[in-house]
């Protein structure tokens, strides 16, 4: 063997599993044919790992971060506002990092060619929008409530209305790509891509909290949505920063 | 931490404006790739409406990234992300080059490879994998291959395309008996 030299690199925290959903889990059948069955193999963090895409400098549109701008229209539905922080598990805000979302309309239907669900398409809503956090970590989107749909997972399958998230961070280990969910949905009980996740209070941390103070007076209901990306095995050298 | 949950099928639409399948410019430095990744699930069939991600080092071994310290600085005409979504056929195409060696946990570098993640319906979380180059001398003597399962290992080599000089083919099976190796970082 040879000699450890490389004491720069400060890996990231593992993953707890019991936070995280199965991989395999029957109830959702497509992760029947596409979840691995061997044990994956434990990798030491070196520079490949704890370096990532940072998207630090890429220009977003005006209209990135408000999906009900972009288009001529106002799209039909509930106004949301949707914001929270990006976090380490140090609870370190993460800046200048980027969010990307992507959602159905407020009936339910994707602008996605492979959507076939019968409920109208908007013509003012796409439905994709990106932001970059500021210096506290805070995103902020505003957007439309999307509707439930149809999946054919399972008979009368519906998925709880929910809102699609992708995340880098600031490295390979840190991203992440999740769902975001609202208050009080009657699915939750029935969702096994929601019930895959073992452990009861991580799924609530996947559901968004109604917040007075973000929402607005004849305007829009604000709900707080934060998200916790991993965090470091130790304290990064400043001069690394 | 956030729980992660599945991609689903229709990221298509919204991940960044621009699929980014062109990693390499015009000027860049480096043996010019043309990698083909194919997407299988665990019946042997494509999978349509995966994500393949890539995170690189340049030709120099240099990652665009606070953390990467070493003295050179990272080619500005390459692009060290990439990301595509797969085709009917299961396939997508990036234009990379072939990465330099990058420090690893010993004095040796590590041999050239292309980290991946993998996303799709069906998929949970996430998968991690690396590509490695099958012709490559250094592959012998790298850290993360060594501690893979010897008779797994050609699961993360990509080969040349015979017929076409410059195009790689690395196959990613989810499952099945020829199940790619992925790492839990
Ligand atoms: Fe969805």
């Amino acid at each position: 063997m040879h000699p450890r030299v490389d004491k720069r690199v400060i890996g990231y925290r593992r993953v707890d599993p019991q936070g995280q959903p199965r991989r395999l889990y029957e109830p959702y059948k497509s992760t029947v044919l596409r979840s691995p069955r061997r044990p994956l193999i434990h990798l030491p963090h070196t520079l490949s790992e704890v370096t990532g895409p940072m998207y630090g400098h890429n220009p977003i549109g005006e209209s990135d971060n408000d999906l009900t701008r972009q288009h001529a229209g106002e799209p039909l539905g509930e106004r949301i506002i949707v914001t929270g922080r990006v976090l380490d598990e140090d609870r370190r805000p993460l800046r200048n990092t980027l969010v990307e979302i992507w959602q159905a309309n407020a009936a339910g239907r994707y602008f996605h060619v492979k959507d076939n669900h019968p409920a109208p398409l908007d013509p003012n809503f796409t439905g994709a929008g990106r932001a970059f956090t500021d210096d506290e970590g805070r995103y902020r989107f505003v957007t439309i409530k999307p509707g439930a749909y149809p999946w054919r997972n399972h008979h009368n399958a519906w998925r709880p209305a929910h809102i699609h998230f992708s995340l880098f961070g600031p490295a390979l280990v840190t991203r992440l790509v999740t769902q975001m969910y609202f208050p009080g949905d009657p699915l939750f009980p029935f969702d096994p891509i929601f019930n895959s996740i073992r452990d009861e209070r991580a799924r609530e941390r996947l559901i968004s909290r109604f917040d007075m103070d973000t929402t607005q007076p004849e305007w829009a209901l604000g709900f707080q949505f934060d998200i916790v990306l991993r965090g470091r095995d130790g304290t990064p050298f400043e001069e690394n920063r | 931490m956030t729980p992660s949950q599945t991609v689903g099928p229709f990221f298509g639409f919204s991940l960044t404006a621009n699929p980014l399948g062109q990693m390499a410019g015009p000027g860049a430095t480096g043996e010019p790739v043309r990698l083909m990744v194919r997407v299988f699930d665990e019946e042997g069939a494509p999978i349509p409406d995966a994500i393949v991600e890539l995170w690189q080092a340049d030709a120099s071994g240099k990652y665009e990234h606070p953390e990467d310290t070493q003295a050179q600085a990272p080619d500005p005409a390459f692009c060290g992300f990439g990301r595509m979504g797969t085709e009917e056929t299961g396939t997508c195409v990036f234009h990379t080059i072939r990465p330099g060696r990058v420090p690893g946990v010993t004095e040796k570098k590590q041999a050239p490879h292309i980290n991946v993640i993998v996303l799709a319906r069906g998929m949970l979380d996430g998968l991690f994998t690396r590509i490695y180059f099958a012709d490559d001398p250094a592959n012998g003597e790298d850290d993360a291959l060594a501690l893979v399962p010897e008779d797994r290992r050609s699961t993360l080599l990509a080969r040349q395309d015979p017929a076409q000089p410059g195009t790689w083919n690395f196959e990613i099976h989810l499952s099945g008996n020829r199940e790619t190796v992925f790492f839990d970082l």
